[in-house]
C-alpha cells in the first residue's frame, strides 16, 4: 500500500509527457489527461479511506534513511485535499474539453494546455505529500512553474501584464522560501519535517520564530494572506475560465495547507494566535470591501477570494482542535466552491457576452439552468444555512468562541460581517446579471439589434461539468456529517504527534 | 561549526543588488535580480553545508571529514529551477517587446481604473471647478 505513494505525481507526470508528445491529436490528448486525472482520484480516495483506518501512509523513496532522504506521507489531511484538488480539477479539465471542442477561433494553443495542466497537478500532490522542506519547494516549483505557463496562455498583452506581476512575486516568494530553508538547514541539520518537529525544539526561542516567520510569510505570500495579497486580484482575472476557476481552487489552498502543516507540525507550542488572528481579520474584511467595489465578475471573485482565505487563516490562528477541524473543512468546501463559481464565470461570459456587470442583464430568461448553476455556489460561498458553507463557518465561528479571548471575539464578529457582505457582492451579480433587462445593443439603425452576435449557447459539457461540480459541493453538504467528523480526526492527529511517530517508524 | 564571514557578506551582497534590480520595471532588469538573488541564496546554502572537507564519497574517505553533500544537491536542484525561471521570464520580456516595444511592466488594471475615475471625477461632489487660466481652459488636468 506504501508503494502507492508516489503514484499521483508518476501518473501525472507520465501523462504530460504523453501527451506532449501527440501535439496533432487533441482528441487523444484528452483522453489521456483525463484517465490520468480518473487514476489520481481513484488513488487519493484509496489514500482516504486507508489513512482513515490505518493511519499514515509513508514512503521513504529510495531507501535512504532520515537526514538524506526524501520521504512521501499522506496523512488524513494530505488524503483528502488529494482528494478534493483531483476532483475539482478533473471536473475543470472536462470543462476545458467542452470549450476546445465547442472553439472555432481558438486563442489558446491547445496543444500545451494539457500537458501543462496535468504537471500543475502533479505539483500540487507533491506538495500535499511531500514529507520533507525540500520536497515542498519542489513541488511548489513544478506547480508554479505550470501556472506561469498557463496564466500567459496565447501570450497576448493583457496576459503578459498580469503574468509579469505573478511570476515576479511567485519568483520572489520561492526565493524566501529557499532562504528559509537554507536557514533551519544550517541550525538543525535536517529537512524532514517529522526531524525537524524534534530537532527544532532544541533550539533557543528567537531562533525558532525567526524560522516561524519566514515560513509563515512564504506560505502567505503564495496564500495570499492580507498584506501579501495584492497580487492575485490583478493576475488572476485574465486568463481563461478554466485556468482562473483551477487557479483559485488550488493554488491558494496549497500555501494554506503548508501554513497548517509547518505551524501544527513544526511549531506547536508557538501559535503566533493574535498575530494571525489580526492577518485573518484584514484579510476577511480588506478582501470582501474591494469584492464590493468591483463592476466586474471574475475580478470580484478574485477578491471574494482573498477574502475568505482569511477564514482559513482563522481556524489556523486559534490553533485548538475545534479550529483546525473546521479550518480543514472549510478548505475542502472552498476549492469545490471557488471552482465552480469561476467556471460558472466562463459560462455567463459566452451566454451573456461579457463578464462586466455593466454588459449584462436578464440572464435568466434566456438561460434559467445557469442561474442555477450560479445561485447554488454563490449562496453557498456566503454561507446560508443549509450549505456547507455555513457549517464551515459555524464550526470556525465556535471554534473563536471557545478561545473567546477580546481578539477571538472581534475575529468572529468581522467574520459575520464578511459573510453578509459576501452575500450582498453575489446578490449584486444576481441582480445584475439575472435580473432586469439586457443592455440595448446600439447599431447604425438606432433599433436595438436581437444581440445574439458574440452570444453564444453552452456547449453542453461545459455546462455538465459544471454541474458536476455544483452537485460535488451539494454532497459536500449532505456527507457534511462524516465528513466533518473526518476533518476531526485530521485535526486530531496535526496535534497528536501522529505524523512525526509514523514517518520515525518506518525508516529504513 | 563556524560560519564563513566571507560568504555570508558576499550572499548578503548578493540579495542586496538582486532585491535594488527587482524593483526597477524593465523586465530584463529584474531578470538580472533574480538571477543575483538566487546566486546570493546559494551561496547561502554553501554556508549551511559548514566546512568544507573531503568529497563525500562512501568508501573513499571517511566519514568524519567529508564535506556535508544535502545542501548541495539541494543547490543543484534550486540552480536548474533558476535556469528554468531564467529562461521563462527572458520569453516574456520579448513577447513583451514584440507587442509594446519594450519590456517594462505595464501598470495593474485597478490602478488605471481608480485613476480614470479620480480624473472623470466621479467619486466626490464637492469638488469645485477651478480654472487657472486667463482662458478657461482646466490646466491642472496636465
Amino acid at each position: 500500500m506504501n508503494n502507492l505513494l508516489p503514484v499521483p505525481m508518476l501518473l501525472t507526470i507520465f501523462g504530460a509527457g504523453v501527451a506532449l508528445a501527440m501535439p496533432r491529436r487533441p482528441k487523444l490528448q484528452r483522453a489521456v489527461s483525463i484517465v490520468c486525472l480518473g487514476g489520481v482520484i481513484a488513488v487519493a480516495a484509496i489514500f482516504m479511506w486507508h489513512t482513515d483506518a490505518h493511519g499514515p501512509l509513508v514512503l521513504w523513496v529510495g531507501g535512504w534513511p532520515a537526514p538524506l532522504g526524501i520521504v512521501l506521507v499522506a496523512d488524513r489531511l494530505a488524503s483528502l485535499m488529494l482528494l478534493v484538488a483531483a476532483v475539482v480539477a478533473l471536473a475543470v479539465l472536462v470543462y476545458s474539453t467542452g470549450q476546445d471542442e465547442d472553439e472555432l477561433r481558438r486563442e489558446t494553443p491547445v496543444s500545451i494546455f494539457h500537458p501543462t495542466f496535468l504537471l500543475l497537478i502533479a505539483g500540487v500532490s507533491n506538495a500535499f505529500l511531500a514529507g520533507d522542506l525540500f520536497n515542498l519547494f519542489v513541488g511548489f516549483e513544478i506547480l508554479l512553474f505550470a501556472s506561469y505557463v498557463l496564466l500567459s496562455l496565447g501570450g497576448t498583452g493583457d496576459r503578459i501584464r498580469a503574468g509579469t506581476t505573478y511570476v515576479v512575486v511567485s519568483l520572489l516568494s520561492s526565493a524566501l522560501f529557499l532562504i528559509s530553508i537554507a536557514t533551519v538547514y544550517a541550525a538543525t541539520g535536517t529537512v524532514n519535517m517529522a526531524q525537524l518537529a524534534d530537532r527544532l525544539q532544541a533550539l533557543s526561542p528567537p531562533v525558532q520564530l525567526l524560522l516561524q516567520l519566514m515560513l509563515l510569510v512564504t506560505f502567505a505570500i503564495k496564500a495570499a494572506v492580507f498584506p501579501l495579497s495584492a497580487w492575485l486580484p490583478d493576475s488572476y482575472p485574465t486568463a481563461p475560465a478554466p485556468v482562473t476557476a483551477v487557479f483559485a481552487g488550488l493554488l491558494t489552498k496549497v500555501g494554506v495547507y503548508a501554513i497548517i502543516r509547518t505551524q501544527t507540525l513544526l511549531f506547536p507550542d508557538s501559535h503566533l494566535t493574535n498575530l494571525l488572528l489580526v492577518a485573518a481579520l484584514l484579510t476577511m474584511v480588506i478582501g470582501i470591501l474591494g469584492a464590493v467595489a468591483q463592476v466586474e465578475i471574475k475580478r470580484m471573485l478574485s477578491f471574494t477570494l482573498v477574502s475568505h482565505l482569511g477564514y482559513m487563516v482563522f481556524g489556523i490562528a486559534l490553533a485548538n482542535q475545534a479550529g483546525l477541524a473546521a479550518t480543514i473543512f472549510y478548505t475542502a468546501h472552498h476549492i469545490t466552491i471557488q471552482a465552480t463559481l469561476f467556471l460558472v464565470t466562463g459560462l455567463i461570459e459566452r451566454r451573456g457576452g461579457s463578464s462586466a456587470l455593466d454588459g449584462l442583464g436578464g440572464l435568466i430568461k434566456v438561460a434559467p439552468l445557469l442561474a442555477v448553476l450560479f445561485f447554488v455556489p454563490a449562496m453557498n460561498l456566503a454561507g446560508i444555512p443549509p450549505l456547507s458553507g455555513f457549517i464551515g463557518k459555524l464550526g470556525l465561528l465556535q471554534a473563536g468562541a471557545e478561545l473567546g479571548t477580546p481578539m477571538a471575539w472581534t475575529v468572529v464578529v468581522g467574520g459575520i460581517v464578511t459573510s453578509f457582505l459576501t452575500l450582498l457582492a453575489m446578490a449584486k451579480v444576481w441582480n445584475r446579471a439575472f435580473w432586469g433587462t439586457p443592455p440595448a445593443v446600439e447599431s447604425d439603425e438606432g433599433v436595438a439589434d436581437d444581440p445574439t452576435g458574440d452570444r453564444r449557447p453552452m456547449p453542453p459539457l461545459m455546462a455538465c461539468a459544471t454541474g458536476a461540480l455544483v452537485t460535488f459541493s451539494l454532497a459536500l453538504t449532505v456527507f457534511a456529517g462524516p465528513l466533518y467528523g473526518y476533518a476531526d480526526r485530521a485535526a486530531i492527529n496535526l496535534r497528536d504527534g501522529t505524523y512525526e511517530q509514523s514517518v520515525m517508524q518506518v525508516q529504513p | 561549526m563556524t560560519a564563513n564571514i566571507t560568504l555570508a557578506i558576499t550572499a548578503g551582497f548578493l540579495v542586496a543588488c538582486g532585491v535594488y534590480l527587482i524593483l526597477e520595471r524593465s523586465l530584463t532588469r529584474i531578470l538580472i535580480g533574480v538571477i543575483l538573488i538566487s546566486n546570493g541564496v546559494n551561496v547561502l546554502f554553501l554556508i549551511a553545508a559548514g566546512d568544507a572537507g573531503t568529497p563525500p564519497i562512501i568508501g573513499m574517505f571517511s566519514r568524519s571529514t567529508a564535506a556535508d553533500p544535502l545542501p548541495q544537491a539541494m543547490m543543484l536542484t534550486a540552480i536548474v529551477i533558476t535556469l528554468a525561471v531564467s529562461a521563462f521570464v527572458l520569453a516574456m520580456a520579448y513577447r513583451s517587446f514584440q507587442l509594446n516595444g519594450d519590456d517594462e511592466t505595464a501598470d495593474d488594471l485597478e490602478d488605471a481604473r481608480i485613476r480614470e475615475l479620480a480624473k472623470a471625477d466621479e467619486a466626490s461632489g464637492s469638488f469645485e471647478e477651478t480654472t487657472f487660466s486667463d482662458t478657461g481652459e482646466d490646466v491642472v488636468s496636465e
